[in-house]
């Protein structure tokens, strides 16, 4: 490979990007362009020409609604996932790190688990109300709970012969935690973050739908109500945008954090 | 061990119910948002004896049934053609990516008008919700397959079917039972939300007319009840795959170090 001449392998690169983008926009270019034509004369209500629809698009997403809308449900979104990170992190780490807590919590936490996080929104109403407290509380109750059982896993999956190195050379209290515990069980950990993001998105638009005067679930649900067609369906582009968009964020992120351990993984792969 | 980590749930459970009793009778927190555990207990009974409560939950389970075999059959379907065809997996990748994280409740709007408050409109959610986690599954699991058994069963000359049946299936198999498993209780949440939002019958729309009528215990007695539900739906998911796997449970354990 190192014998090669530098100018070879450069075509080379070019000829492998090419169809790689083309595999990456065809598609999706396909299913717009399809899209397009098939909605192109559609007079039906519900199924309003993508041309109208795009056309809507920057008059509805700009200045107040953006303002109004979409930047109080990303901050109550972001506060309730932060809060039930580090609360999912900090309890997963004592229930995990303890046998006997383990065993006590696991049916408590087994059923709360699997309560749909939805049918809190109208529990919690009952004592936070309807103002943002509320939301923020639905989020992270929702959130809580994959980041806490998947870290109680990973920190009792912390392979012994570290744990008892560790130990043995010394290293204890916050050291430990930092590099051998929490460095351990950060895949699992972020496993859960990243169940927890779907959910989160799901809680905060569930949550703005019931009692809110913004937001985008609230805004979503006023179009359909007031029958703005083209409107309703930029909201589900908005939605949608920010999924992606969240979900791109977080595996940057990941990628960053765990760099260490998807790199373990792929040359275990290749050298079996 | 096994015995003193039971009787250690057990207590815990007690524990949990005992300070749900006391808080509220002590007036640590109001009785009138936490009702204590034998009020609850008290509602959830009554529910029981109610048969509007049971039709419910009927609806309910047939939301969460019949949109789950739905986007089981879907997902594995859609995933088994994508990954056989060539080129088709690199054509799809990035759609995938971009459908995937659109959060399923968007759709409510939709439903709404498209369905009413019809079933169809909870299986339009929890079809899409739960068909990603599964097509997601098979995608990882076929490519898990190993290049030498692919190899060697192309060289003994088994043509794409049997390949499919003899060698991705099998090495597919446990990611599709995870996706299963994840799957059923996305379907059970997305069952239960677009009973809860848009008002279709079920389990979700009695505790919407619970809160709507001030009616607390009630409404904890319902949460609790689907709380069971999902408690019930892991169980059985999990005796499923083991099931399933039950070939499978003693190579991973033989490979896992």
């Amino acid at each position: 490979m190192t014998g090669l001449p530098s100018g070879r392998t450069r075509p080379n690169a070019w000829n492998s990007l090419l169809p790689r983008v083309l595999f990456v926009v065809a598609l999706p270019a396909l299913l717009v362009a399809g899209w397009w034509l098939a909605s192109d004369g559609s007079t039906d209500v519900y199924w309003p020409p993508l041309r109208t629809i795009l056309r809507t698009f920057p008059d509805v997403w700009t200045g107040d609604r953006l303002r109004a809308d979409l930047v109080p449900s990303v901050l109550r979104l972001l506060g309730g996932y932060a809060a039930a990170a580090v609360v999912g992190v900090l309890l997963g780490v004592v229930i995990g790190s303890y046998r006997r807590v383990r065993a006590f919590c696991e049916p408590v936490l087994e059923f709360l688990r699997a309560v749909p996080p939805p049918v809190l929104v109208p529990v919690i109403m009952l004592f936070a109300g309807i103002g943002d407290t509320m939301k923020v509380v639905v989020i992270a109750s929702g959130c809580v709970w994959p980041v806490l059982l998947n870290t109680v896993e990973g920190v009792r999956a912390v392979d012994s012969v570290m744990a008892e190195t560790a130990r043995s050379y010394g290293v204890t209290g916050a050291a430990r935690l930092r590099h051998v515990v929490l460095r351990a069980a950060s895949p699992q950990i972020f496993a859960g973050l990243r169940q927890a993001l779907s959910i989160g998105i799901i809680l905060m638009v569930i949550s703005e739908m019931f009692a809110a005067t913004n937001g985008l679930g609230f805004t979503i649900v006023q179009f359909q109500r007031g029958f703005a067609i083209p409107d309703m369906w930029t909201g589900i582009l908005v939605l949608g945008l920010l999924g992606l968009l969240l979900s791109v964020v977080f595996q940057f992120v990941e990628r960053r954090v765990l760099g260490w351990y998807h790199g373990l993984r792929d040359s275990s792969r290749r050298s079996p | 061990m096994r015995g003193a980590n039971a009787a250690l749930g057990t207590a815990g459970l007690a524990a949990f119910l005992a300070l749900g009793e006391a808080a509220p009778r002590l007036g640590l927190v109001k009785a009138a948002y936490f009702p204590p555990t034998s009020r609850i207990a008290d509602a959830l009974g009554q529910e029981a004896t109610d048969g509007a409560f049971w039709t419910a939950l009927g609806d309910t389970l047939t939301g969460w049934a019949l949109g789950l075999v739905t986007a089981v059959v879907a997902g594995v379907v859609v995933g088994l053609v994508v990954s056989v065809v060539p080129y088709l997996r690199e054509a799809t990748a990035s759609t995938i990516e971009f459908l995937r994280p659109i959060p399923s409740v968007a759709l409510i709007p939709l439903a709404v008008l498209l369905y009413g408050t019809e079933l169809r409109s909870v299986l339009l959610l929890v079809v899409y919700a739960s068909f990603w986690q599964i097509l997601v599954q098979v995608l990882y699991g076929v490519r898990d397959v190993d290049p030498v058994a692919e190899e060697t069963a192309r060289s003994y000359g088994l043509g794409p079917w049997a390949r499919t049946r003899h060698v991705l299936w099998p090495t597919a198999l446990p990611y599709v039972m995870t996706g299963v498993r994840l799957a059923a209780a996305v379907a059970l949440i997305l069952a239960v939300t677009a009973e809860l939002v848009i008002g279709a019958p079920g389990l979700g729309a009695r505790i919407a007319v619970a809160q709507s009528s001030q009616a607390v215990p009630d409404l904890y007695a319902l949460v609790v009840v689907t709380g069971l539900l999902g408690l019930l739906i892991n169980v059985g998911a999990r005796a499923v795959e083991r099931r399933a796997l039950a070939w499978h449970q003693s190579v991973r354990g033989e490979v896992a170090v």
